[in-house]
């Protein structure tokens, strides 16, 4: 997974990290290496794994096998308060019974800075971080955004060598979520950190991170940019775990893909295949042997239930174009880029 | 990094210090250390010296030391020497054979280990956990697996040590040799098991006694209890704050005198029985003395106890679900029946069981209204004080009474734990409660008058009897002359002095409560923040022990520390330490539920945000813990204290004559017959009992400081009650 073309300091690197609970694993075998300065995602259902292992960067749980290094050091057998991480935790985690300006002020006074620098360094970073004027409220006196920050806040404080995520937006608001995720990544490229970010949203990990690890029953399922991710899926998980996909069986043979109705130009060997289609890259034009099954309204698009040979596919189509009524007869055009051969 | 050379020295410099400079031995000089004595009379403490000094040595030479893998063996093997020459070698000579061959002076014998003894060990054990840590123990947090290391050596040596001490003392003989016949004799005999009370007028086994009355006592107060808690949480009865109020008393009553103030009603010349020998011409009995007191005093005792385990599983119960029964058609009676009633079952099995264990375990009751009735726990007391000493048939009462405990308590956990229908979810379900049918109200209201009437009689009786004259004969005339009696006082020109004879007990009672409570309540709460918290291997077996000293009955604590402590290495017995330690180790697992409780609504994850700010786990402990669960630890204070001061069944074993405790003082005031004497210090009790909760109360601070966190958000902190 190195890429050779950009040689850049190594923040985080997993060698072959396992991490069991009795006879579960939670996470199998993991290896990647994390660079300096990018933001990372770790992508996946609930029980992948993902959060173990954001959990294992941090030093709360320890590997059962492996090693784990940050910034060059092994500190697979050192506990949390032994490395220089930040985490912010999706309830936050903000002491309730200090004061805003203590709660970031603790990780600086704890690591032996004197109490009045570690107030100053405390008082700079809200300001920066535009919470100057709270900082004598107490923690629930303070907004869902606004503890958010106090979180990243206190996170940041310390320049840790890298800042953790776990599901930062799960306790925001709904209509808040873009704003905040984008403040996220701001503040994360402005401070120049090396971000891990734990999500189970793809719309989230795609917005945010510069690559993206699908982690699947433990282990990497693919790991690369999020233009990798979506257009160029490495199984069937990934791309129906990321975005919307219909995944069709059938064979290739002389280079086209022959199968439940589709005839289709593919590259590659002859053979059984599996492909990938994007809803959004099926055209829909009026008449036709396709029939739409279904229509559902979802205000910026419309989605089609389409049966066509016998093969039922799913259509998403902006909501400027014609509209179709559950009935008629069209005619499906595939666009060559939403086809990905899996397999 | 810093702080971690910091720590490591510490434990190292600990036991240089303790092997090289202090008194190995208890009453010991300066320098009688284990190298001074080693290298003079006792060589055998030579290996323990010299392993200690060598193990400094090498953790000072090497660079990464805690991951050296020679410090986790040598400092082991430390442990072990000590504690195999500790047993090997006893007060007057060797108690291992061929012990004599390898030190000739082993035949001197060795006095119990003092203060460089016990530093060594935790020295030790502090070197063990470090390497432990090192090596991913308790996800490396040192502070941790400190704590769990020495916990673990602390229960070992003060509940599972003294409970195998008692074992093997049913096995031998008065000589110290192996005796299986005897204890089969013993245990099969039919002073145990007898059935005589059936067909004769000759009494019962011993063991039939005690589980006879268990099941009756618990039967009787799950009912009351069951009736108690019906009324408070199912009805708009009027006397419920009173109930509530009432449920609180039998904490705080010293033992002994709720049966004083029943023999005061109702025995020979007592106050009922005289008006109803009066009124119906019937002459007094001793009916009262035997199953029908023991029952009446342990019903009064336990219905507490029941009313709360009852009161929480029916405000557990999800009322939507008598609601729906109701929707459907069904009536109250129908619904009581069909819904509430299943619902209820798994709580009344628990408060049965409760009240059962309870009874197993009493003393004071049986002793004091017993008569002929012998019960387990008053027999052991005998077979240790009484005429004819004899250890060993004390043990094996102590382990047949030990068996039946944790029978019972099994049956809870393994049964009761998958019975159970009610589950917490934390958020109280909407809705209302069902009213219950006009009949179980009618029959709830019967049953719990005449308990209420009859605990207001006996708290009469406890406040007034020991200001009167002689409350037995109805002679109310004031008198503070069985309080002078107890707490004489004068002060002249050398200051106060005190005369009574109560001071000594009650201040022992202060100091020992005062001690005891913190250090309980310091063990239980980090042990629920372990068990909670840290994750580390065999973490199940670790909570498991901690909650089986609880189960140990008092009278089979107190024996087997009498078996344990009474010689080398540990001889503590007739000291203060002896009652403090016996105070920690039973009471520990209630500071541990309380703290467990309130940390299971402590969003854990502050926890984790200040450890990754590079907390540790100690000052993780002290700037976000404590704060934050200061209600449980005022609890388990509070809870620590009152049962220093009124408990009675483990120390009346250990108690001495320079170390007396009040309730074993007053105990000795019933047995002569000073009734009045024995209320009024109970009364005096009390009231020391609750001006010291407030002071906790006020020491502690605000009770609802964690009532804050409610504000926070979903998953954040929930107010710990």
């Amino acid at each position: 997974m190195k890429d050779m073309d950009s040689v850049t300091e190594t923040a985080i690197e997993f060698e072959g990290v396992i991490k069991r609970y009795g006879d579960a694993v939670a996470v199998n075998g993991l290896s990647l290496s994390i660079r300096r300065g990018e933001l990372v995602t770790f992508l996946g259902p609930s029980g992948c794994g993902k959060t173990t292992s954001l959990r294992l960067i941090a030093g709360l749980e320890l590997p059962t096998e492996g090693r784990l290094l940050i910034a060059g050091r092994d500190v697979s057998r050192d506990p949390a308060s032994e490395r220089n991480v930040g985490m912010v935790f999706q309830s936050y985690a903000l002491f309730p019974h200090i004061s805003v300006l203590e709660n970031v002020a603790y990780g600086p006074i704890i690591r032996g800075v004197k109490k009045p620098q570690a107030r100053d360094k405390a008082r700079t970073i809200l300001d920066q971080i535009g919470l100057g004027g709270l900082h004598d409220r107490l923690p629930s006196e303070l907004s869902g955004g606004q503890q958010q920050r106090v979180a990243v806040a206190r996170a940041i404080v310390q320049q840790p060598d890298v800042i953790l995520f776990d599901e930062p937006l799960s306790n925001v608001d709904a209509k808040l979520r873009r704003r905040v995720r984008s403040e996220i990544r701001a503040l994360q490229q402005e401070f120049g950190l090396t971000a891990v970010y734990v999500t189970h949203d793809q719309e989230e990990a795609l917005a945010v991170s510069d690559r993206i690890v699908v982690m699947e029953k433990g282990q990497i399922a693919q790991f690369g940019t999020p233009e990798d991710l979506y257009e160029r899926p490495a199984s069937a998980f990934i791309s129906s775990f990321i975005g919307d996909a219909n995944i069709i069986a059938g064979k290739v043979q002389s280079g086209r893909f022959i199968g439940a109705g589709l005839d289709l130009p593919v590259p590659g060997d002859a053979g059984a295949a599996t492909l990938s289609i994007r809803p959004e890259r099926i055209v829909l034009a009026a008449g036709g042997t396709a029939r739409i099954d279904s229509v559902t309204y979802l205000g910026s698009r419309m989605e089609y239930a389409v049966t066509s040979g016998g093969l039922a596919l799913l259509v998403s189509r902006p909501i400027t174009e014609p509209r179709f009524e559950r009935g008629d007869a069209v005619q499906l055009q595939i666009d060559q880029a939403g086809v990905t051969r899996l397999d | 990094m810093k702080q971690f050379d910091r720590a490591s020295f510490g434990w190292l410099g600990l036991l240089l210090l303790s092997v090289l400079v202090l008194p190995w031995y208890r009453g010991g000089d300066l320098g009688a250390s284990a190298l001074g004595e080693g290298l003079g009379a006792r060589p055998w403490l030579l290996p323990v010296a010299v392993s200690a000094v060598l193990l400094v040595g090498l953790a000072l030479s090497v660079a990464d030391w805690r991951r050296h893998a020679a410090i986790l063996p040598l400092s082991i093997a430390g442990l072990v020497l000590m504690t195999l020459q500790g047993f090997a070698i006893g007060l007057n000579g060797p108690l291992m054979q061929g012990i004599s061959s390898i030190y000739p002076t082993a035949a001197q014998g060795q006095p119990g280990i003092g203060l460089g003894g016990l530093l060594t060990g935790l020295a030790l054990l502090g070197l063990i956990s470090d390497a432990l840590a090192a090596r991913g123990f308790c996800r490396g947090e040192r502070f941790a697996a400190a704590c769990v290391v020495i916990i673990v050596a602390l229960l070992s040596l003060f509940v599972f040590f003294p409970i195998v001490k008692l074992g093997s003392a049913a096995f031998t003989d008065a000589d110290g040799s192996l005796a299986i016949a005897p204890f089969l004799t013993r245990i099969l005999g039919a002073d145990l098991w007898g059935l005589a009370c059936l067909t004769s007028r000759y009494s019962c086994g011993v063991v039939i006694n005690t589980v006879v009355l268990g099941v009756l006592s618990a039967a009787f107060a799950t009912g009351l209890g069951l009736a108690l808690a019906l009324l408070v949480a199912r009805t708009d009865f009027r006397l419920k704050r009173t109930l509530r109020a009432i449920s609180i008393l039998p904490i705080i009553t010293p033992p002994f005198v709720v049966g004083v103030a029943i023999i005061v009603l109702f025995g020979r010349s007592g106050v009922v029985t005289a008006e109803v020998a009066d009124w119906f011409g019937v002459r007094p009995g001793r009916w009262i003395y035997g199953l029908p007191g023991i029952l009446l005093a342990q019903v009064l005792a336990f219905t507490p106890v029941t009313f709360l385990v009852l009161l929480g599983t029916l405000e557990a119960i999800n009322p939507t679900l008598e609601e729906a029964s109701g929707t459907l058609g069904a009536k109250p009676f129908v619904t009581f029946r069909k819904i509430t009633w299943p619902l209820l079952r798994p709580g009344i099995a628990a408060a049965f069981l409760l009240a059962f264990i309870e009874s197993l375990a009493d003393f004071g009751n049986p002793i004091v209204l017993g008569g002929g009735y012998d019960v387990l726990s008053t027999k052991i007391f005998f077979a240790v004080v009484g005429a004819q000493y004899d250890l060993g048939n004390a043990a094996t009462l102590a382990i047949v009474l030990l068996a039946l405990t944790l029978a019972a308590f099994w049956v809870q956990t393994r049964w009761l734990g998958r019975a159970s229908y009610v589950t917490v979810t934390g958020r109280s379900d909407a809705g209302l409660a069902a009213p219950v049918p006009r009949w179980v109200r009618v029959a709830a209201i019967a049953a719990v008058v005449p308990f209420v009437v009859f605990t207001l009689a006996i708290y009469v009786i406890i406040l007034f009897g020991g200001f009167v004259t002689d409350v037995g004969r109805l002679d109310l005339t004031p008198t503070v002359s069985h309080i002078w009696t107890a707490f004489s006082f004068e002060i002249g020109a050398e200051g106060l002095r005190l005369y009574g004879s109560a001071w000594d007990s009650l201040i022992t009672t202060l100091w020992v409560s005062a001690l005891s409570a913190p250090l309980t309540m310091g063990i239980g709460i980090l042990t629920a923040w372990l068990v909670m918290r840290q994750d580390f291997f065999g973490r199940r077996a670790f909570e498991f022990g901690t909650m089986l000293s609880f189960a140990i009955p008092g009278t089979v604590v107190g024996v087997s520390y009498i078996v344990a402590f009474n010689v080398p290495p540990v001889d503590i017995t007739g000291t203060m330490a002896i009652l403090v330690i016996c105070f920690m180790f039973r009471n520990m697992p209630v500071g541990m539920r309380a703290g467990m409780a309130a940390l299971a609504q402590i969003d854990r994850s502050m926890e984790e945000a200040s450890q990754t700010m590079g907390a540790g786990g100690a000052r993780t402990l002290r700037d976000v813990v404590i704060p934050l669960i200061r209600p449980a630890i005022f609890t388990a204070l509070v809870y620590a204290f009152v049962t220093a001061m009124t408990a009675v069944s483990a120390v009346i074993f250990l108690v001495s004559a320079r170390y007396n405790m009040a309730t074993a003082y007053i105990m000795g005031r019933v047995e002569n017959g000073e009734y009045a004497l024995a209320i009024a210090y109970s009364a005096v009790l009390m009231i020391v009992m609750i001006a010291c909760v407030a002071l906790i109360q006020f020491a502690v601070g605000r009770r609802q400081l964690g009532r804050r966190t409610e504000l926070q958000g979903a998953a954040a902190a929930q107010p710990a009650e």
